[in-house]
């Protein structure tokens, strides 16, 4: 997995490559944290080279998502989600939790 | 009960119980698919269902990494693709998992149930079998 972070004024980018799996999850939640931690929580989710996510990165995305609803200071949004792994979100239910957009631009101006 | 034939001819391979282990069995599992010619969903839904069941082997079964094997075999039989996985560590009763609530709102959402629900979910059979110290889930998709 490779994360690469952009920090726009309004929000965060960060664009995850490769595979979300149990081994990489730490690190990616880790990334997230960081950036939750220091007082920003819009966060745009850039998946359109994100090859597979698994439930350990699923886990990750909702604990991030509960921590940057609180107090509705922001939101996880995601941008470019691949079709296999759109199937994965909504047979876990994450379609009615994670707003979706077509492409970065979009997210980054509704986020 | 379920129970598919399987013979000596069943190539087997043997991982490391870590997560870095994972990688290396999604690629032998997409090499499996492509032999049986699925769909590129199906063969995502077959990768993700044994990156599951091994998390958990992982995790659950051997309560860490680094603390045993796991063992993965593959046939494709007719229209069929069977995967089997064995591992050595606690055996669990898949019955007291409890599925995840899909609709639940995000404050209640659970952590855990997730990747035993995506494997009874995407898979056509599944199989658990504990005996003897030697845990066997046999998992089988079919081609559409």
């Amino acid at each position: 997995m490779e994360i690469e972070h952009t920090a726009y004024k309004r929000c965060d980018l960060i664009k995850v490559k490769g595979r979300l799996d149990s081994a990489s999850a730490p690190d990616f939640e880790e990334k997230l944290k960081q950036i939750t931690n220091s007082g920003r929580y819009r966060i745009v989710l850039d998946m359109e080279d994100l090859q597979f996510i698994s439930s350990a990165g699923l886990r990750a995305l909702i604990s991030t998502q509960k921590i940057c609803r609180r107090y509705n200071r922001g939101e996880v949004v995601l941008a470019n989600v691949p079709e296999n792994i759109k199937a994965a979100l909504d047979l876990a239910g994450f379609t009615t939790l994670f707003k979706l957009y077509p492409d970065v631009v979009s997210a980054v101006a509704n986020v | 009960m379920f129970e598919p034939h399987v013979d000596a001819l069943m190539p087997k391979f043997t991982f490391p119980g870590r997560y870095e282990s994972l990688a290396q069995i999604a690629a032998l599992v997409r090499q499996a698919t492509q032999e049986l010619g699925l769909s590129s969903l199906d063969a995502y839904t077959v990768e993700m269902a044994v990156d599951e069941a091994c998390s958990n082997i992982i995790e659950h079964a051997y309560g860490g990494e680094g603390r045993g094997e796991i063992e993965l075999e593959y046939m494709i039989e007719a229209n069929s693709l069977i995967i089997r996985l064995r591992d050595h560590g606690k055996p669990f009763d898949p019955k007291k998992v409890r599925p995840p609530r899909r609709d639940a709102p995000l404050k209640k959402r659970r952590n855990h149930g997730l990747g035993l629900y995506f494997i009874y979910q995407w898979m056509d059979e599944v199989h658990f079998d504990f005996s003897e110290g030697t845990n066997t889930l046999t998992m089988i998709k079919r081609k559409k």
